[in-house]
């Protein structure tokens, strides 16, 4: 329950910063940061967030199914721009992959003299 | 009836029973492509018409989700702490890594996109289509992007990334199973982290890793990026 708490008031937290800079970051991605920093400074013990994060972190799919419902409302301006999305969705995803795979993997190797 | 079908408790009840079910179904059939979100979208829309209860309804008795899918985000705070904690040391090609993936991902989708003809409000819902769907309705929404759309472009994005991406890896020629794995969660966020864990456990931890990172970096980059974009 503690973990709970943390999480609660860390994302009130971030949504008050959040409220303060004018909105550009939502609240929520501040409150991750500030956990983050909380567990990194030991403020907070990892153990006691363990158990509520691992429960909410393992149920996130259901929780964006309420979202993914919203296509039948969508739908129409899915298939206006259905070329758009698919093509670039792909590439991208190419993009992503390759780029990062071999700048990690390029970086990696002077790390580790071996390989 | 219609009053009974349109009550909270019977769409919530009816939301995590279908998402159950599709769990069930998934483990049975091992196919990416049935994944058990996918048929939970499905099956409640096809409900929902049936029994001809609008989205608004839907939306409004499901709003405790979305409640927990917020307080998700800030639990990735705690992902992050784990594998940053697991990694002490090389957290600059990780950085960097990270960064670039980032910039590329928001840059391509949005020219490839724009090339295609897509209205800006199309755009803004594709931007984040690399990060997990949690941070990625987070940044697109408050930008003026449709939420359903970042949602189920995003998880087709993971679902392909996961399926091809060890394909395209080798193709590019990268070969270390830490990169591989940096690489899967950069791309395909949860979807990937969870065929990277199957592939071992380096590269399960990296791509954790690579999923919480890019989320953060997206979300504080794509505000700024966005107006000067498109």
């Amino acid at each position: 329950m503690t973990g709970i708490f943390w999480i609660l008031l860390f994302w009130l937290i971030g949504n008050g910063l959040s409220r303060l800079t004018g909105g550009v970051v939502s609240g929520n991605v501040i409150g991750m940061m500030l956990l983050f920093g909380a567990l990194c400074l030991r403020w907070v013990k990892a153990e006691t967030v363990r158990p509520a994060a691992r429960f909410l972190l393992g149920a996130m799919a259901l929780f964006f199914v309420p979202y993914g419902v919203g296509l039948m409302d969508s739908f129409g301006v899915i298939v206006e721009n259905l070329w758009a999305i698919v093509v670039s969705g792909i590439l991208s995803t190419a993009i992503v992959l390759g780029l990062c795979g071999r700048i990690f993997q390029r970086l990696n190797r002077h790390k580790k003299p071996t390989a | 009836m219609k009053t009974l079908l349109e009550s909270d408790l019977f769409l919530l009840t009816l939301t995590v029973g279908i998402y159950c079910l599709g769990g069930m179904i998934y483990r049975r059939m091992r196919t990416t492509l049935l994944h058990p979100v996918l048929l939970t979208f499905l099956a409640i829309i096809v409900f929902l018409k049936t029994a001809d209860i609008d989205y608004a309804r839907y939306r409004e008795a499901t709003s405790v989700l979305d409640f927990a899918l917020g307080m998700s985000v800030v639990a990735l705070g705690y992902l992050l702490y784990e594998q940053v904690e697991r990694l002490r040391g090389s957290l600059l090609p990780v950085c960097i890594s990270t960064l670039a993936g980032c910039l590329a991902g928001i840059v391509s989708v949005v020219y490839i996109a724009s090339a295609f003809g897509a209205e800006r409000t199309i755009l803004t819902s594709i931007a984040p289509k690399s990060v997990t769907v949690p941070i990625a309705v987070s940044v697109s929404g408050p930008l003026g992007g449709i939420v359903s759309i970042t949602s189920v472009v995003v998880f087709c994005v993971g679902i392909f990334g996961s399926i091809f991406g060890e394909w395209i890896l080798r193709r590019c020629g990268v070969t270390d199973p830490e990169a591989r794995g940096f690489a899967l969660g950069s791309a395909a966020h949860g979807i990937g982290t969870a065929r990277a864990i199957e592939l071992g456990a380096a590269e399960g931890a990296l791509s954790g890793l690579a999923m919480a990172l890019m989320g953060l970096a997206t979300a504080l980059l794509l505000p700024f990026l966005e107006k000067y974009l498109y």
